[in-house]
């Protein structure tokens, strides 16, 4: 017990949380650009997996990392068109395109890795390029502060940014403030001329992108190769980041960051001898936990509760 | 005056308007209208009458089948909304085209927006807010959320919104039906001021006595035709509405003095939370008796809908008594309730009265299918269903093609026909009407106003919400006033009292003390 406890206390932990916050940051703030323009989105694992997989192949054939990018970027960002064009276009059921996205993107991505290299499970023998890891100077002398903050993975950093870049697109932009209007009344928006169709295809392909590094970040910075299922529910965690931080982007990131310390402590539990599998759930339950707090708060508020028990204390 | 002189006088004239929509139903008949440069046109008729479509064709939202557009001298196509906007055609709608948790200014610029190194620049947005409001005279805080705003102000901003656009003829879809009467007053007060700035004003409406205050002239829709055009001050309000339903309306209903027995319904302190800690309701006590209709007058939103839902059990019970026939109805289910013959007309007729995606027969057998009669063995006895269902429309004079029209193909009157055949056929001994005409036509509305005197006639407690004033002057035994939650006044209506004194204490102006309250409620009583 002490071995937790002290483990739990280290800066490690912290850098630890950091590390595996990593990919729910960005698919919490790819979830939150696209639910701001009104749609019902979760066809988020689908396209971290396509990234993930296509960052791997396409910076293992060109041996550029650069191009592996544009290659995770392009592949996420295909999962998106096809949503868009069914959910918007041909109008079908947003929950259910996700979900046929979702299965299309954990057999679509093993379907691909089997014909690129005849292996069904792992990419390891494609020699595919990482993230660097980044140390930042003085930072990293600094005791306790150093051993947090430096030596992440630079996407870990680029997570970061995207949370103060997402606040900026929304609130302090143009397409921000249409993405927001599209969103919560179609016809407002239509009636002064915005595009509403035009304008969602826009927000899901930020989310897209944004979505495409959580993904490969998986496959190029938290792991060197890609394995089948990867992604394993992170991204329907994000959305749930994003809804328990109620759409504004420093909760959401403070909500992954929760759901990342769960990911965390399994981690820590894993050395014990309780089964890894019961430890592997935590996340999750938490996750569930999480979700059950947000709903039951949109039952009865506090400023209700606290203002019935005022009255009553008036009128006896 | 020449020729030319006389088409100039009209800066839009449409021709010969005929709009047939895909299910067959004609909705405008060869429809001309003309509207003067500078005037205030009203556009008057029942619901059903074509005024929404002929307003859609104008402003793009629909294509005419024949006709044409003629819009200062030039023969225009109107496309859709933004062309008519571009040419300078701006419409206030029914429901507001705003974002709620946007700030006025944001809505003002929303697909306009001024913009300063490559971001949006919200200071620029609240100057242009500033500067238009001030112009008009129309005043407004650019830094205030939409939806903190009451109605009044939110129609404001709709209005600036299109000013901001550089319109020329404003259109606006019946802007009254949300404002209370100082804030119709109010609205009609700035109207005024824009068509001295030479703006033109289509006003739809179908109250009689805001075209007689407000506007010079009047067209007539009846069934998709035009049945009158002319300078309002050659007409009386009589003359009007004639030619709107083609006979002549009652405008005051037939009653007899209420013959009151035991009380039915008591309400003692009754209080209310919303979600945001809101005190809605305060402290209301009320009772109604057998065979007396009593009406809650007060601006929609000063506690009237917790009320009525509370009542009907739609709303979560907090604090206070709630007594039916001497039971409380705390914690009953909403089926208990109505077995116990407690009918409800919602006011949101698309959310609670009616399933809008389903046939009007599933609609008036929604709370009573389980009934033994409505059922032969497992099985639906879809004779009976049909038999009464039929007999229901009928007696209820639902124009329709069959029992299996869809609700949402249905006018919003005869949608509401459909709510009240359900909810009196259940031979009710209490009636919450929760604003039962609100937004109907005329000949709808005393339909159903009557149809409220004769339950009270056969012995049934009513209990009459509505923001209409001449329709709880005209139907109500006595009336209790609402202001911000709580009753302000209560009133014998025996002798009918003015829409003047009631507006007064519904806008809080004037209140009465609890013992003058006290008192008229005991001489009810007694």
């Amino acid at each position: 017990m002490d071995i937790i406890i002290s483990n739990i206390l280290s800066p490690q932990f912290i850098y630890t949380i950091l590390r595996v916050s990593t990919p729910l940051v960005f698919a919490a703030m790819a979830a939150l650009v696209v639910r701001k323009s009104g749609i019902m989105c979760i066809a988020f694992e689908a396209m971290m997996l396509f990234a993930a997989l296509g960052g791997v192949v396409g910076s293992a054939y060109t041996q550029n990392l650069f191009v592996g990018i544009v290659a995770g970027i392009l592949s996420s960002v295909l999962i998106a068109v096809i949503f868009a064009y069914f959910v918007l276009v041909l109008k079908s059921n947003p929950v259910l395109t996700g979900l046929a996205l979702n299965i299309l993107g954990s057999g679509g991505t093993v379907f691909a890795l089997f014909v690129l290299t005849g292996n069904k499970g792992t990419s390891s023998s494609l020699r595919s390029l990482r993230f660097p890891v980044v140390n930042i100077p003085i930072i990293e002398d600094i005791p306790v502060i150093g051993q947090i903050f430096s030596g992440h993975n630079s996407l870990t950093y680029v997570s970061l940014f995207t949370v103060l870049a997402v606040y900026i697109l929304i609130y302090k932009t143009t397409l921000g403030l249409r993405i927001r209007s599209v969103g919560e009344n179609p016809h407002a928006a239509e009636s002064v001329g915005i595009k509403v169709v035009r304008t969602k295809v826009i927000a899901l392909m930020i989310g897209g992108i944004i979505a495409s590094f959580g993904g490969m970040y998986m496959s190029m910075g938290y792991l060197p190769f890609f394995t089948r299922d990867m992604v394993s529910g992170r991204g329907f965690i994000g959305i749930a980041a994003q809804n328990l931080g109620g759409g504004v982007p420093i909760y959401t990131l403070i909500a992954a960051l929760f759901f990342g310390s769960a990911d965390a402590i399994s981690n820590v539990f894993q050395t014990l001898r309780i089964p890894a599998e019961f430890m592997q759930m935590l996340p999750y339950v938490v996750t569930i936990i999480g979700l059950m707090f947000v709903g039951s708060s949109n039952k009865d508020s506090k400023e209700k509760t606290k203002k019935i028990k005022e009255i009553k204390g008036e009128t006896t | 005056m020449n020729v030319d002189e006389k088409i100039n006088e009209y800066i839009l004239v449409m021709e010969g308007i005929t709009k047939i929509y895909d299910n067959g139903f004609v909705a405008n008949k060869n429809i001309d209208l003309r509207v003067k440069k500078g005037e205030i046109h009203a556009l008057i008729g029942e619901n059903g009458a074509g005024k929404s479509t002929l307003m859609k064709v104008l402003f793009g939202q629909e294509q005419p089948e024949e006709g044409q557009i003629i819009y200062k001298g030039e023969p225009v196509s109107i496309t859709n909304p933004l062309k008519a906007l571009e040419l300078g055609i701006g419409m206030v709608h029914q429901h507001f085209m705003l974002v709620p948790s946007l700030t006025v200014a944001e809505n003002m610029v929303l697909g306009i927006e001024p913009k300063k190194r490559g971001l949006f620049d919200f200071d620029q947005a609240v100057k242009l807010t500033k500067e238009i409001s001030h112009k008009y005279k129309l005043p407004i805080d650019p830094l205030a959320k939409v939806m903190d705003l009451p109605v009044g102000f939110k129609q404001r901003v709709e209005i600036l919104k299109i000013l901001l656009r550089g319109v020329d003829v404003l259109i606006l879809d019946e802007p009254t039906a949300v404002l209370t009467p100082q804030e119709t007053e109010e609205l009609f007060v700035q109207l005024r001021e824009l068509k001295k700035n030479g703006f033109t004003i289509i006003f739809i409406s179908h109250k009689l006595n805001e075209i007689m205050a407000l506007c010079d002239r009047v067209t007539i829709l009846r069934d998709g035709r035009v049945t009158g055009i002319d300078d309002v001050e050659n007409l009386n309000e009589k003359q009007i509405s004639r030619m709107m339903v083609g006979r002549d309306v009652m405008l005051t209903i037939d009653k007899t003095a209420a013959k009151p027995k035991e009380k039915i319904l008591e309400v003692k302190n009754l209080h209310y939370v919303d979600q945001y800690g809101k005190h809605v309701v305060k402290n209301v006590s009320f009772s109604v008796r057998k065979g007396e209709i009593l009406g809650v007058a007060g601006v929609e939103g000063n506690g009237q809908r917790e009320i009525s839902n509370l009542i009907s059990g739609l709303e979560g019970f907090q604090l206070g008594e709630i007594l039916y026939k001497g039971n409380s109805v705390v914690n009953k289910s909403i089926r208990n309730l109505r077995e116990q013959n407690i009918s409800h007309i919602s006011e949101d007729r698309m959310t609670f009265g009616t399933v809008s995606d389903a046939t009007i027969e599933e609609n008036l057998v929604s709370d009573r299918f389980y009934k033994k009669e409505f059922n032969k063995y497992w099985l639906f006895n879809n004779n009976y269903i049909k038999k009464h269902v039929n007999d229901l429309i009928k007696q209820y004079n639902v124009k329709c093609d069959s029992k299996d029209a869809l609700i949402k193909t249905l006018s919003g009157g005869n949608m509401q026909k459909v709510v009240v055949a359900r909810e009196f056929s259940l031979k009710p001994e209490l009636v919450i009407a929760n604003q039962p005409t609100r937004g109907i036509d005329v000949g709808s509305s005393e339909f159903i106003r009557n149809k409220l005197v004769d339950l009270r006639d056969d012995g049934a407690a009513v209990l009459l919400i509505s923001a209409d004033l001449t329709e709880i002057i005209e139907v109500s035994d006595s009336i209790a006033v609402m202001c911000e939650g709580q009753i302000v006044a209560y009133l014998n209506n025996q002798v009918h009292v003015s829409e003047e004194e009631l507006g007064e204490y519904m806008l809080g102006l004037k209140v009465q003390t609890p013992q003058e309250i006290e008192k008229v409620m005991h001489y009810e009583e007694s």
